[in-house]
C-alpha cells in the first residue's frame, strides 16, 4: 500500500473514532457508535500491516490473536459489578504498551534524526514512557483498590507533597541527562521509569475509595495522553488524534465527577480526603426509626410515586436483579417507579446505569440527578439502596461538612424515605448523615439483597 | 392485663376506643380485651365483628369497669346517665385509664381521679414530637375535623365548589379561606382543594407557608415581621399591631370569599376572635363559616357551640363533635393511636403496662400516676420548626465568592500564549504539523464528549479503552525492525494492545446490548 493510501486509511479511522464517541451521546445510536469504533480500528490495523513498513507477519499475527483471544474472553466473562476493575486493568495495559513501544523506539536506531528534531524526538520518548509508566502503576493500584485487594482508605505518607515534588524534580534532571547523551541513555531512562512507577503508585494510594470515579476517569485520560505521546514519538497522526480524543474524554469525565462532588480536581489528586478540618462539623443527633420489610411493602402498596436511589451498596450486594423484580411488580400494580442516579454513585462514571441495564431495567425510567431532583416533593416513597454521601442533606445545610456544596439527591423531601443499609456506619467520606435520623426516614437494616428479597416476597403476598 | 372498652356515654358521641383490627394487634401484645356490648354500634362496628377479632363482649357496663385493669375511652369520664353514677366512681385503685382528659380545663375531674388512686394517661397530653406522631390523637382527630368541616360547609353552601362551564352557563369556583394551617387547617385545605375550590390560607407562623403552598393553596402574606411559632409546634399570642394588620386582611378577604374555615387555637387560652360581626355582615349572602374553635369560644363572634346559626344570611357552624360525625374513620385512627401507645407502654410485649416516666412521650401523656398528679410535664425540648441557623449561614456563604479577579482570569491565557510562542520559535516544521493535529483533536474530543449521556459513561470508558489500543499501530511499525530486542518489545506491546482492543469493544457491545427501553 502506498503512503498516500495509508494516510487516507488513517483519516478514515480517525473519523470513525470520532463518530464512535459521538454515537455514545444517545442510547439508540450507541451500538452503531461501537461498530464504528471497531471498523475504524480494523481499517487502521490492516492499513498499517500492509503499509510496507511491516514484514514480520508471523510474529504480529501470533501476538494479535493471543491478545485478541484473552481480551474477548475477559469481555465475555466479566461480571457487570466488576466493570470498574476491568476498566482499570485495561488502562494499565495501555500504559504498559506505551512504555514498551517507547523502549522499542528508543532501542531502534534505524531512523536518523539530528538537531532540534532529534532532541524533540527524545523528549517525546521520555515523556511517552513517563506517562505510560504512571498510567500503568496507577491503574494497577486502582484495580487493587477496586477489587478490595488493597485497602480503600487513603494511604498518607508524611510530607507526601514534597515527596511527589522531589520525584518530579529528579525526573526532570534525569531527562536532561538523557537528552544530553542519548546514546548511553538507557540507564537514566530505566531509573526514570522506576520513579514514574513509584509516582503512579503513590498518587493513587493517597486517594480514598469515594474518589475512585475521579481516579478511574483520570487514568482513562492518562492512557489517552500516553497514546498521543507515542504518536508524537512515531510521527503518527492517527495515534495523536486518537490519543487526544481519549485523553480529553477522560479529562472531561474527571471534571464531571469532580463537579458532582463539588471538589477541586487538584484536591482530589492531592489525596487525603476527609482529613482537612474546616470548622466544627455539626453532630448528627436524633433517633433512628427502623422498619421491617412487611411494613415497607405496605408503604409501597399505598404509594403511587416511587423513586429508587441505588448506590455502591447495591453493587456490593448484587441486588440489581431483585431491585428490578420489585420494580416490575410495582409497575404492574400501576405505580410510577423511577430510578435516580447520582453522577458519582458507585466506583466509576455510569456504574449504576450499567448495573441497572444488566438487570434489564429500561433506561427511560432511569434519570440523572438534575432531571429528577426537583420532583422529590411529589414523591411518596424514596428507596435508598446502599448509598450514603450522595443523599446526605448536610452537603446542603452544613457549611462545615466535608462534603458541603456537593450536589446531592434531595430524597428527604419525599413523603417517606426508606434507607437500606447494613449498619449505621458512615459513608466513605466519614461523614454522619442526618438523613438517617430525619423524621420521614425509615431504616431497613440488613444485607441489601436479603432485605429486598424479603420485600419482594412481602409485596407478592 | 385486661383492657376494657366501655360504650361512650357523652351525648352525640359516636366514636369507640378500639376497632376489631386494632384489637387483634393489641391482643398480640399479650393483653385481653373486653368491649361493652353495643360500644361500636354508632361507628358501624357490630359486636360480632369484635368477637371475630377475639374480643370478649360484656353486657353490663358496671361489670366491665369492675373487671378491667385498663380502661380505654374516647371522652373523659363523666356522669353515666343509665347507671346514674359518675364513671369516676366506677373506677378502683390501681386501675389505668387512657382517654382524652384535658387536664387544664378539668382540674376538678383530675382531683377526683387522683383521689381514686388510679393512673391516667391523657391522649391530649401526648407531646408533639416526631417519635410520638403515631400516637398523636389530637392530630389524627384534627385531621378528620378539618375534612369534615369542608363537608359541613358544602352541605350548607348553595353552590358547587368547583368551577364549571356548562351548557346552562358558567359556574365560578367557590373561594375558601382557611385560617390557621395546623393539622385541621391543612386537612381542610386538602379537602376543599380536592373538591375544586380556590383555597387561600393564613397562619401566623411563617414556616407553614411551604406546607400551604405544597397543597396548592395560596398563602396570604401579611406584610409584618413577627414569628408566631411558640413551643411544641403551636402558635402563640401575637402583638396588638400584628392582630390589627391581621384583622384588616380578614375584613378584606371576608368580602371576597364564600367559605371561611377557622381553626385558630392557642393552647390553654380562649380562642382569638378573628371574624367580627362587621366582617360577617360584609360577606356575600349564602356564605358559610365553619368555626373549628367553637369548643374554646369560637373564632367568630356569632359562633354558638354545637349549633348552626344564620346571621346576616351567613351560616355559622359551631359543631364541636366533627370527628364523631365521621365515627368509623375517627374510631379507626384513634384506636391505632391507642395501639401505638400500648406498644410503647408494653416494651416486653407480655401484656403488662410499664409506665416509664423516663420516656419523654410516656412522661408527657401520664397526668396522674398512682394517685399523684404529674401534670403538667416539664416543657418539651424540641420545637417542630427546623433550626434556621445553618440555612442562614449557608446563604451568607453563598454570597461571598467575589467575581474572580482579572489576574486569575487572564493568567492562564497569558501563560498559554507564551508557551505557544516559545514552542513556535524553536520547534521544527514537522513537529508543529503534528502539534496542530493534536490541538485540533483535543478540541474535537472536548466537543464530542460533552454530548455523551451520563448514563453511558461506563460504555464510554470501555470504548475509549478499546480505542486507546490504537497504540498497537506504534508497535506494528516497529516489529519489523532488525534488532531482536525491539521485535520482542513490540510483540509484547501488540499482544497487550490487542487485549485492550478486543476486550474493550466486546465488553462495550455487551453492555450496550443490555440497555433497552
Amino acid at each position: 500500500m502506498s503512503h498516500g493510501l495509508v494516510t487516507m486509511a488513517y483519516i478514515a479511522a480517525s473519523i470513525l473514532f470520532i463518530l464512535s464517541l459521538s454515537g455514545l451521546s444517545r442510547q439508540d445510536s450507541s451500538r452503531r457508535g461501537n461498530y464504528f469504533g471497531m471498523t475504524g480500528m480494523a481499517i487502521a490495523i490492516v492499513a498499517t500491516i500492509f503499509s510496507g513498513q511491516v514484514n514480520a507477519y508471523v510474529g504480529l499475527l501470533i501476538a494479535l490473536s493471543i491478545g485478541g483471544f484473552i481480551g474477548a474472553r475477559a469481555a465475555a466473562k466479566v461480571e457487570m459489578t466488576q466493570m470498574p476493575e476491568l476498566v482499570a486493568l485495561m488502562h494499565s495495559l495501555v500504559g504498559m504498551a506505551a512504555v514498551l513501544v517507547g523502549y522499542a523506539n528508543f532501542l531502534d536506531h534505524s531512523s536518523s534524526l539530528s538537531g532540534a528534531e532529534k532532541t524533540i524526538h527524545e523528549v517525546e520518548i521520555y515523556i511517552g514512557i513517563f506517562i505510560g509508566a504512571v498510567t500503568f502503576s496507577g491503574s494497577v493500584i486502582a484495580f487493587g483498590k477496586l477489587c478490595g485487594r488493597i485497602n480503600g482508605k487513603p494511604v498518607l505518607l508524611p510530607a507526601r507533597h514534597w515527596l511527589n515534588l522531589a520525584l518530579l524534580v529528579i525526573t526532570v534532571v534525569l531527562g536532561n541527562v538523557f537528552i544530553a547523551d542519548s546514546a548511553s541513555g538507557l540507564l537514566p531512562l530505566l531509573v526514570m521509569t522506576a520513579i514514574a512507577l513509584v509516582f503512579g503508585v503513590h498518587m493513587v494510594l493517597a486517594i480514598g475509595g469515594a474518589d475512585m470515579p475521579v481516579v478511574v476517569s483520570m487514568l482513562n485520560s492518562y492512557s489517552g495522553w500516553a497514546a498521543a505521546a507515542t504518536g508524537f514519538m512515531l510521527s503518527n497522526d492517527l495515534l495523536i488524534v486518537t490519543g487526544a480524543l481519549v485523553g480529553s474524554s477522560g479529562a472531561i469525565l474527571s471534571y464531571i465527577m469532580c463537579r458532582a462532588m463539588n471538589r477541586h480536581f487538584l484536591s482530589v489528586i492531592a489525596g487525603g480526603f476527609g482529613t482537612a478540618s474546616g470548622g466544627e462539623v455539626a453532630e448528627v443527633e436524633g433517633e433512628v426509626i427502623p422498619i421491617e420489610a412487611e411494613e415497607t411493602a405496605q408503604l409501597l402498596h399505598d404509594s403511587k410515586n416511587i423513586v429508587i436511589i441505588p448506590g455502591y451498596g447495591m453493587a456490593v450486594a448484587q441486588a440489581q436483579h431483585t431491585v428490578y423484580e420489585i420494580t416490575k411488580l410495582l409497575i404492574s400494580k400501576g405505580k410510577k417507579v423511577r430510578f435516580a442516579i447520582h453522577p458519582v454513585a458507585g466506583r466509576m462514571p455510569g456504574h449504576m446505569n450499567v448495573l441497572l441495564a444488566e438487570a434489564k431495567v429500561p433506561y427511560d425510567i432511569v434519570f440523572e440527578m438534575d432531571e429528577i431532583n426537583e420532583d422529590f416533593p411529589d414523591v411518596d416513597v424514596a428507596i435508598v439502596i446502599g448509598a450514603n454521601d450522595i443523599v446526605n442533606p448536610s452537603a446542603l445545610d452544613d457549611p462545615n461538612s466535608p462534603i458541603a456544596g456537593m450536589p446531592v439527591l434531595e430524597c428527604w423531601k419525599a413523603q417517606t424515605t426508606i434507607v437500606l443499609k447494613r449498619s449505621m456506619a458512615s459513608g466513605y467520606a466519614g461523614v454522619g448523615n442526618p438523613l438517617f435520623v430525619h423524621e420521614n426516614t425509615r431504616m431497613l437494616f440488613g444485607d441489601a439483597n436479603d432485605r429486598l428479597q424479603a420485600l419482594l416476597k412481602a409485596l407478592q403476598n | 392485663m385486661k383492657i376494657g372498652i366501655p360504650k361512650e356515654v357523652h351525648e352525640g358521641e359516636r366514636r369507640v376506643a378500639t376497632t376489631p383490627d386494632a384489637a387483634e394487634k393489641i391482643i398480640k401484645l399479650g393483653f385481653e380485651i373486653a368491649v361493652e356490648s353495643g360500644a361500636g354500634e354508632a361507628a358501624n362496628i357490630s359486636d360480632d365483628a369484635y368477637r371475630q377479632a377475639g374480643v370478649t363482649i360484656i353486657e353490663s357496663a358496671q361489670a366491665l369497669w369492675q373487671q378491667s385493669d385498663i380502661i380505654m375511652k374516647v371522652r373523659a369520664p363523666e356522669f353515666h346517665p343509665a347507671l346514674n353514677v359518675d364513671e369516676v366512681e366506677l373506677m378502683h385503685a390501681g386501675q389505668h385509664l387512657i382517654s382524652f382528659i384535658w387536664p387544664a380545663q378539668n382540674p376538678e375531674l383530675m382531683q377526683r381521679l387522683a383521689d381514686k388512686q388510679v393512673t391516667v394517661l391523657a391522649m391530649d397530653s401526648v407531646p408533639r414530637m416526631s417519635r410520638a406522631q403515631k400516637m398523636d390523637a389530637l392530630s389524627s382527630m384534627a385531621n378528620i375535623a378539618g375534612y369534615r368541616a369542608v363537608v359541613e360547609a358544602a352541605q350548607h353552601f348553595g353552590r358547587f365548589f368547583t368551577g364549571q362551564i356548562t351548557a346552562a352557563g358558567k359556574v365560578p369556583p367557590a373561594k375558601v379561606l382557611v385560617i390557621g394551617a395546623g393539622v385541621a387547617g391543612l386537612a381542610a385545605i386538602g379537602a376543599a382543594k380536592g373538591m375544586g375550590a380556590i383555597v387561600r390560607a393564613f397562619d401566623t407562623r411563617p414556616e407553614v407557608k411551604e406546607q400551604i403552598e405544597s397543597m396548592d393553596a395560596e398563602f396570604l402574606m401579611l406584610d409584618f415581621k413577627e414569628d408566631g411559632a411558640g413551643t411544641g409546634g403551636y402558635a402563640k399570642v401575637m402583638s396588638p399591631e400584628f392582630i390589627a394588620a391581621e384583622m384588616a386582611l380578614f375584613a378584606e378577604q371576608a368580602k371576597e370569599v364564600d367559605i371561611i374555615i377557622t381553626t385558630a387555637l392557642i393552647p390553654g387560652k380562649p380562642a382569638p376572635q378573628l371574624i367580627t360581626a362587621d366582617m360577617v355582615a360584609s360577606m356575600k349572602p349564602g356564605s358559610v363559616i365553619v368555626d373549628l374553635a367553637a369548643e374554646q369560644g369560637g373564632n367568630c363572634s356569632f359562633t354558638e357551640k354545637d349549633q348552626v346559626v344564620v346571621k346576616h344570611d351567613v351560616t355559622i357552624i359551631g359543631y364541636t363533635n366533627l370527628p364523631s360525625r365521621l365515627a368509623n374513620q375517627s374510631s379507626q385512627l384513634y384506636a391505632t393511636n391507642l395501639r401505638h401507645l400500648l406498644t410503647d407502654l408494653s416494651p416486653q410485649k407480655d401484656g403488662t403496662l410499664f409506665v416509664n416516666m423516663d420516656d419523654e412521650v410516656i412522661r408527657g401523656a401520664t397526668v396522674i400516676k398512682e394517685g399523684g398528679i404529674t401534670w403538667p410535664p416539664p416543657p418539651p425540648k424540641l420545637s417542630a420548626a427546623p433550626a434556621k441557623d445553618a440555612a442562614a449561614v449557608k446563604a451568607h456563604q453563598k454570597a461571598e465568592p467575589a467575581p474572580a479577579s482579572a489576574l486569575s482570569q487572564w493568567l492562564p491565557l497569558v501563560i498559554g500564549a507564551a508557551a505557544f510562542f516559545g514552542m513556535g520559535s524553536v520547534a521544527p516544521e514537522s513537529f508543529l504539523s503534528h502539534f496542530t493535529v493534536f490541538v485540533l483533536a483535543c478540541f474535537v474530543g472536548y466537543q464530542v464528549i460533552w454530548n455523551v449521556s451520563p448514563s453511558l459513561h461506563t460504555p464510554l470508558m470501555s470504548v475509549t479503552n478499546a480505542i486507546s489500543g490504537i497504540i498497537v499501530i506504534g508497535a506494528l511499525v516497529q516489529i519489523s525492525a532488525p534488532a531482536a530486542i525491539v521485535q520482542i518489545l513490540s510483540g509484547l506491546a501488540i499482544l497487550i494492545a490487542a487485549i485492550n482492543i478486543a476486550g474493550g469493544f466486546l465488553v462495550t457491545r455487551r453492555m450496550l446490548e443490555m440497555f433497552r427501553k
